[in-house]
């Protein structure tokens, strides 16, 4: 889920020219989007050559997206690996879902928009997002743009200034994340 | 809320270029039902949560043309693909997924080596792992008589369900409900079960095999075989816990759109996903 591939048709549908970075002297876009699957530990040690060039955005101002696993990255570590350090762009944890339901977490689930001032969510009604994960951040700060319900209350979004981030997939969302993308890519 | 999905199913024969949607019934006589990305593109359209490509030729030499469906389709199509038929190792995996699949889903191969099952949640995540199951009724007229088998009470009689393999066409011997549970301890993210019995008859799905898995596992379960009118769809979900339902020969044949399921489903107070 989440693969790049489904990412970088979803941004080429609009026009968009992405390049896929496989060493951080690729990173020099206007924007830089995080996808993510798998484990955090792992995701961390594939992430590590890449790390001054995302840190950089916390001064520069471009837009960053991450998406799940991507997300997850940004926040100071994660109960999934423990001892393993996060990006810390974003001040919390990231910790297994309180849900008594199954998990993982998969499937489509409603949004509700709690930050109707995020750029990501221009022009969207609540509608429903595709999920996979068993993983949700908890930021220290008001960060928590959207949150799904899954017998808990779960984070769907963060965003802080120009960093923002999807626990769902927006480019497997239908219409909804197609939106999403779109914004974040009209930044 | 979740959603329960809806899933239409393409069974692709890949002897044409471009790959031809077919079905069968009762894994038997066959249909020519449409080009395959392009249906796709229909029901991605109409509302369809996920969509699930079954190569029924499953030959090695036709991988190809399936690649060449996936990519066309992830093209325009924004939500879940799944994969399945003839994939054999995490090489024929990796193929799939490089071209636009999320999910794969194996049969055959994981039945001959269980432990491909482990490899491909290791590589790829159990959510991408999805495990098909093919069941055929078994019945018997006391328990005893099915020697090591899970054995459930039907409408029809007692029985138990065995495993096929290569489309239907071979039996195994192996009780679905035990190799369900197997196949979660390993990895599958999610099991996608088809009644053998009710493919292609339109009677409706088989509930108490469905039941019988999807209580004894905690993966997401699919149903699937037997969808032939609305009712079949709102009495799986009401009847079972399953999180959905998977039909084919309903939307190839415009019997229902996507769309029409979807409100009927609603009005009967069934959470989908609408508009």
């Amino acid at each position: 889920m989440g693969n790049i591939k489904s990412i970088h048709n979803a941004l080429k549908y609009f026009g968009a020219k992405p390049v896929i970075a496989k060493t951080p002297s690729e990173v020099k876009g206007e924007k830089i989007i995080i996808p993510g699957v798998g484990a955090f530990g792992k995701g961390m040690t594939k992430l590590k050559p890449f790390i001054p060039k995302i840190r950089e955005t916390l001064t520069s101002n471009i837009p960053l997206l991450g998406i799940c696993l991507g997300l997850e990255m940004f926040f100071e570590g994660s109960e999934e690996s423990p001892g393993i350090k996060g990006l810390g762009l974003m001040k919390g944890k990231v910790v297994r879902i309180g849900t008594k339901l199954r998990l993982p977490h998969i499937g489509w689930n409603s949004l509700e928009i709690k930050k109707r001032a995020c750029p990501l969510f221009q022009d969207i009604d609540n509608g429903y997002a595709y999920f996979v994960h068993s993983y949700h951040a908890l930021p220290e700060e008001d960060l928590v743009a959207a949150t799904t319900n899954y017998g808990c209350e779960i984070n769907a979004s963060v965003w802080k200034k120009n960093i923002f981030g999807t626990q769902f997939h927006p480019e497997k969302s239908g219409a909804l994340g197609l939106q999403i993308l779109k914004n974040f890519l009209e930044l | 809320m979740l959603c329960h999905r809806i899933i239409p199913c393409l069974d692709c024969d890949l002897a044409f270029p471009e790959g031809r949607v077919v079905k069968g019934i009762e894994f038997k006589q066959i249909k020519y039902a449409g080009i395959p990305w392009q249906l796709a593109e229909k029901y991605y359209e109409d509302g369809a949560d996920e969509i699930v490509f079954l190569d029924i030729t499953a030959s090695h030499e036709r991988r190809e043309t399936m690649t060449h469906v996936i990519e066309k389709t992830s093209e325009n199509v924004f939500v879940p693909l799944t994969v399945g038929g003839g994939i054999r190792s995490i090489e024929d995996a990796r193929k799939v997924f490089n071209a636009g699949a999320d999910k794969i889903s194996v049969n055959t191969a994981a039945i001959k080596n269980p432990t491909i099952i482990n490899k491909l949640a290791r590589y790829f995540g159990s959510q991408a792992c999805v495990v098909a199951i093919d069941a055929k009724r078994r019945y018997v007229t006391k328990p005893e008589e099915a020697d090591n088998k899970i054995v459930v009470e039907t409408p029809e009689g007692l029985c138990w369900f065995e495993c096929s393999i290569y489309g239907g066409r071979k039996f195994t011997g192996l009780d679905a409900i035990k190799w369900a549970m197997e196949v979660e301890e390993r990895g599958a993210g999610e099991i996608l079960l088809t009644s053998m019995d009710k493919d292609g008859t339109k009677e409706g799905y088989d509930i108490p095999l469905t039941r019988a898995i999807n209580e004894r596992v905690s993966v997401p379960v699919i149903a699937s075989g037997g969808c032939g009118i609305l009712e079949h769809i709102s009495e799986v979900f009401q009847k079972t816990q399953v999180s959905a339902a998977l039909a084919a020969s309903i939307f190839h044949y415009g019997t229902y759109s996507i769309k029409e399921v979807k409100e009927f489903l609603a009005t009967k107070g069934i959470a989908v996903r609408l508009g």
